[in-house]
């Protein structure tokens, strides 16, 4: 395994802290209080067994979500289309946990199975209209969003039959409800899935980094002109690439629909939880552990952003503010590794001139 | 350009360089590649600033901080790799960033008008209607030397402006630079070659790894030999000879094979060639007569249109390039960053490109990268690959070291046939000697070896046999002893001196 | 109802939907040519729509009146532009991926626009406009008949978004500004050696896509919903880049794609209302956009190639 360097764990870090800061002076501007909104924004994300209990509930999803982007940066793609492969997830999960009777050793892993393939056909489009007309992943990502959002609507109403806005509830033997953790974290909504959403993550560090077929889909992420003339199908790898990355994202739309809510409710816009993953794989430089580490928090101040607003008065709606600036500064990590350079640089020549 | 010093972060790549151009001559710079060269252009285009010394035009103190000021000073560059954007007409090209107007559009009459009047004034022959895409290599240069002439540049650097070129076309490019000059131009020319230098240049300045070595009127008294020496700092031997080669069986077999090429046009047209075990066959030929493609085809990286490719006997034709390394090739292909290596994968890694899915690098779907280090090791012991470790990625070596990474993994794998694509492009002295005696060690062994160059020197000095390629076919086969760099040139213009037609 | 019937009641409710789309996808026209991918565009829409509605409250607070939603269009492009920024600087100057940028400044600007909602009015949407731009008949021109279906219920932005595609396309096509603009994004090298300021030509496309952004989401808010809450833009943005997609980086081929987009968005809303058109399933018409840029980028509807170098980062001396 190759070390982390210092700049590399630096620059999360440094994000991090400048993200909270531009949040900080959002705060100062609109007129509110910033160490009683930090206070209340924390104490929401950690400050309770129950503010643990739904963070941990809402950073599973984020997990998968994170892994799939990550997983398809890792090989060279950008599938921006998780969001989409989410909601199909989402529908196929609750239509098998509505529709069969079956024991839960049965049951759930169908339910789960049905939401990583559906989601896995719908990520593959993308996939392989790029290996076959090189057509760029991200448009047809976005595009497949909508429909995504289109048709999942349509399949509620239609096929699963919703006259309400919402399904009515799986079976419980395709719940990962868990009486259990609800109670240790005084009656949150945290569910068996956060674990499995741990296990996933040791797959994706053994799928690339033991695997034969992880040697080959990094190869072909790094430089696929080379894989290529080593001998690799290029094509082959897009697709696959692409289709283990929906697994994740149908698996994050199943967390929703087995685990927290236990039914799939019809919408006009996306859930968030595709695009958050972005920013998780990104805070998480594509690493299993960053990706865990990411979404705890991300998911951590989605939560502790409704607590900030009942404590302290502040819209819940600056957490996002805050996660975009922590994109923003993590994508700019080119201008940040100057600065530290510069830095470094100065203080170098002033010693030298000393 | 007095004592100029460039530095990029800790590293020099000039230090305390001075070159001194006279109205009305051409004045040759001359080192090897990563001497320093293109960053004293770059900085005399104003691309880059210097950290030292100072530059003056007409005896004046300037400070030339972007291209813009270098065009308003009258310094043009033909750049190396042209700057033209494919999808513009040529005249848009020309023009560009210096539009002539009628109120708030561009005048495109004026604008054509103009650039026919420098074209003719200078006998630069273009369709400015056209656009580059569809415009031949030749003919992008002169769009190239327009531009810096449309800007009224007193003084033009050519940016190594012959690897593109067949020799036909060179000698054109000459009669072009010395119209220039009688013109009242004058001209800095970059290059490698010391043939040109001699040719065309009223004087030469050397540098060598970022340093100043001297400044010499190219006149009786100075010779290829001599200003090899200053360029490479050490006397080189350019006729080592090898053993003789003793050729057996054929190994490749390539009967009329049609190849197209990324547009669609044909660029192999019914290419037929044998390679024996135990000699280096050299294809001589200009960039873009379908060498590439010919080599992508032999490698599986395209499928050809037609024919066949013989391997060892058996018919490999259109096979996958997985298949066609289990049947024995091996690819040291002409671009290293991009085909060779994955850059940001380890040494050890970048090792088992081609092998990674057998055993024992691979059982069961699981990598053993413990196999996997040990091979690294190995090779880059045996090959004197010189890394700090096998952990660093490839990115970190020089490009020496780079292409000898390559070779080893590839010559590794004991394929009959090697196919080396420019094998030595962008390498010193020293690791072109090394390569070139590695090629010469598989012939040995009794390997088939291709070797693609468009360096004639190259050809000539490591082949056995000589195919000159034109259009897609073997227009002759020579041998290095009895032919002469006219008369490959020659045959790799197509035998039509002095009629090209565009 | 008659077909013409029929017609005279999709045009103009085409039309009204049309409008935005064609001036973000102008917008990111400017913003791609010059080499930079934007999917902010959603964003900056969003942010636009809010300056358009809290600037149009303001105003009539003020007394201003019914000019107050023009006025409020002209706000919104600057605030569209100066938000655009936050794209501009990070990718221009530091390097950072381009769609990455997009999709964080999605989040920040709906984050931001309710963020300040909330801070004016203390709730999560803000109050209905009371002066929005109507629509009306133009004078003589709506009493033609059959043709009066572009004339009839109409509003005056979808005459300025028609007209500012052929002043881009004017703009792109036939001026110097425009030809710098096409070879920064094709080749910025070129560009740079022939001393154009790739930095700066990208940062006045990003800047004008801003501005257009801002624009298209005002007279979106302005014109269709009339307040401003989290659900007032969703997916327009995007829809505007599909319609620039579909229209090949052409302004006109924008304009077109953008009519055609809006008219499948206004039978999808108004369609089960009306003969014919309430046979064919609601779903078809909503993800046929989407469906048919797909279908466009895969080349089985005509090609469409992007700017050459739209998405890379232009680093100086780098080959």
């Amino acid at each position: 395994m190759k070390k982390l360097s210092l700049n590399q764990l630096l620059i999360p870090f440094l994000s991090i802290i400048l993200g909270l800061l531009v949040g900080a002076i959002v705060m100062l501007i609109g007129g509110y209080d910033p160490v009683q909104g930090f206070i209340s924004l924390f104490e929401g994300m950690f400050g309770s067994p129950y503010a643990v209990g739904e963070t941990l509930r809402a950073a599973a999803p984020l997990i998968f979500s994170g892994l799939a982007v990550a997983f398809a940066f890792r090989t060279g793609l950008f599938n921006i289309g998780v969001e989409g492969q989410v909601l199909i997830g989402w529908v196929a999960a609750v239509y098998v946990g509505i529709n069969f009777d079956l024991p839960m050793f049965i049951h759930l892993p169908l339910a789960l199975l049905a939401a990583m393939v559906a989601a896995a056909i719908w990520a593959f489009v993308p996939g392989f209209l790029k290996a076959k007309f090189y057509v760029h992943e991200v448009i047809t990502s976005i595009m497949m969003n909508y429909i995504a959002l289109y048709t999942t609507n349509a399949i509620l109403r239609n096929v699963i039959g919703v006259t309400n806005e919402r399904t009515e509830s799986i079976n419980d033997s395709a719940s990962l409800a868990s009486p259990w953790l609800q109670e240790l974290t005084t009656y949150s909504r945290l569910h068996w899935g956060v674990l499995v959403a741990v296990l996933a993550a040791i797959v994706y560090y053994y799928i690339l980094q033991r695997t034969t077929l992880g040697y080959e889909l990094r190869a072909v992420g790094f430089n696929k002109h080379a894989s290529q003339y080593a001998g690799m199908s290029v094509n082959r790898n897009i697709v696959l690439s692409f289709v283990i990355s929906g697994m994740f994202a149908g698996l994050a739309g199943a967390m929703e629909g087995l685990g927290t809510f236990g039914s799939m409710t019809l919408s006009a816009s996306f859930t968030g939880v595709g695009f958050d993953g972005i920013a998780v794989a990104l805070l998480g430089a594509n690493t299993a552990i960053g990706v865990i580490l990411a979404a705890i928090l991300f998911a951590g101040l989605n939560i502790g952003g409704l607590a900030m607003q009942l404590g302290a008065n502040v819209p819940s709606e600056l957490v996002k503010v805050i996660i975009a600036a922590i994109v923003i500064f993590v994508a700019s990590g080119y201008a940040i590794n100057y600065a530290i350079e510069k830095l470094k640089g100065n203080r170098k020549k002033r010693v030298e001139k000393k | 350009m007095l004592n100029i010093r460039k530095e990029f972060g800790t590293f020099v790549a000039n230090d305390n360089i001075t070159l001194q151009l006279r109205k009305g001559e051409i004045h040759a710079l001359l080192g090897e590649n990563g001497a320093g060269k293109s960053t004293l252009m770059n900085v005399l285009f104003g691309l880059y600033q210097p950290e030292g010394g100072e530059i003056r035009v007409h005896g004046k103190k300037v400070n030339i901080e972007n291209p813009n000021i270098a065009n308003e000073l009258g310094i043009g560059m033909v750049h190396q790799h042209f700057m033209l954007v494919e999808k513009f007409t040529v005249t848009e090209n020309i023009i560009l960033g210096l539009e002539p107007k009628s109120g708030i559009t561009i005048d495109r009459a004026t604008a054509r008008k103009k650039v026919m009047e420098i074209s003719e004034q200078y006998g630069l022959r273009i369709d400015p209607d056209a656009k580059i895409e569809d415009i031949s290599v030749g003919m992008q240069q002169r769009v190239e030397i327009l531009k810096t002439l449309y800007r009224g540049a007193d003084i033009l650097i050519f940016y190594e402006p012959t690897a593109v070129l067949t020799p036909q076309e060179i000698q054109e490019l000459i009669q072009i630079m010395k119209r220039l000059i009688a013109e009242g131009k004058s001209i800095i020319l970059i290059t490698h070659k010391l043939k040109e230098i001699m040719q065309v240049a009223d004087r030469c300045t050397v540098i060598r790894r970022g340093r100043y070595i001297g400044t010499v009127e190219v006149d009786e008294t100075v010779n290829e030999d001599s200003l090899a020496e200053m360029m490479v700092g050490r006397e080189v031997n350019f006729d080592a000879e090898y053993s003789k080669a003793d050729p057996q069986q054929v190994v490749l077999d390539v009967q009329n094979l049609v190849v197209k090429d990324g547009r669609g046009l044909k660029v192999v047209e019914g290419l037929d060639l044998q390679i024996r075990a135990g000699e280096v066959l050299g294809i001589a030929g200009i960039d873009g007569n379908g060498q590439t493609e010919l080599i992508e085809a032999i490698s599986g990286l395209k499928k050809p249109e037609s024919g066949k490719v013989l391997l060892n006997g058996k018919d490999v034709t259109g096979h996958t390039p997985r298949k066609m390394t289990e049947a024995g090739i091996g690819h040291i292909p002409q671009d290293r960053h991009k085909h060779g290596l994955v850059l940001d994968y380890s040494i050890r890694d970048n090792m088992v490109l081609q092998t990674y899915y057998k055993e024992p690098f691979s059982k069961r779907g699981l990598m053993n990268y413990k196999a996997v280090a040990e091979k690294a090791k190995a090779l880059i012991e045996k090959f004197d690959v010189r890394t700090p470790s096998i952990d660093v990625p490839a990115r970190a070596l020089s490009g020496g070291n780079q292409q000898k990474a390559i070779i080893a993994r590839e010559v590794d794998r004991s394929p009959d046939l090697l196919i080396a694509a420019q094998p030595t492009r962008g390498l010193d002295v020293g690791a072109i000697e090394f390569i070139h005696e590695q090629l010469i060690k598989e012939r040995e062994k009794g390997r088939a070896v291709l070797l693609i160059s468009f360096e004639l020197d190259e050809i000539l000095h490591v082949s056995d046999r000589i195919a000159v390629n034109y259009e897609g076919k073997i227009v002759g086969i020579r041998d290095p002893k009895e032919t002469t760099e006219q008369e490959l040139g020659f045959l790799m213009a197509g035998g039509k001196r002095g009629d090209e037609t565009e | 109802m008659n077909f013409l019937e029929v017609l005279y009641i999709v045009v103009p409710v085409a039309l009204a939907y049309a409008t935005p789309l064609i001036i973000a996808a102008l917008g990111g026209i400017f913003s791609e040519r010059s080499g930079v991918v934007n999917i902010a565009l959603e964003g900056i829409m969003v942010i636009g729509a809010a300056t358009g509605i809290i600037t149009t409250l303001t105003l009539t607070d003020l007394g201003v009146g019914a000019s107050s939603p023009w006025i409020a269009l002209l706000v919104a492009m600057v605030v569209g532009a100066l938000f655009s920024l936050f794209l501009a600087v990070p990718a221009i100057l530091w390097r950072a991926d381009q769609t990455v940028l997009g999709v964080a400044i999605n989040m920040l600007a709906i984050g931001l626009a309710i963020f300040v909602v909330r801070v004016l009015y203390n709730k999560g949407q803000t109050d209905f406009i009371e002066y929005r731009i109507a629509k009306e008949n133009v004078p003589f021109l709506s009493d033609i008949p059959v043709l009066k279906m572009f004339f009839i219920n109409v509003q005056y932005t979808s005459f300025v978004a028609i007209a500012l595609a052929f002043v881009v396309w004017f703009v792109i096509f036939k001026t110097p500004f425009g030809l710098r603009l096409r070879s920064v994004g094709e080749h910025p090298m070129a560009a740079d050696t022939m001393g154009i300021n790739v930095t700066k030509m990208r940062f006045m496309g990003v800047m004008l896509s801003g501005a257009f952004g801002g624009l298209a989401g005002a007279v979106y808010a302005v014109t269709v919903t009339t307040n401003f809450s989290g659900t007032t833009i969703v997916g327009q943005g995007f829809l505007a880049i599909a319609a620039m997609i579909f229209g090949k980086w052409n302004p006109l081929g924008a304009l077109g794609a953008g009519l055609f987009f809006g008219f499948a968005q206004a039978l999808s809303i108004i369609g089960s209302n009306l003969p014919v058109i309430n046979n064919v399933p609601q779903l078809l018409l909503l993800i046929a956009p989407y469906a048919l840029t797909i279908l466009a980028l895969a080349g089985l509807v005509g090609r469409a190639d992007a700017p050459k170098s739209v998405g890379i980062p232009y680093i100086k001396g780098k080959r």
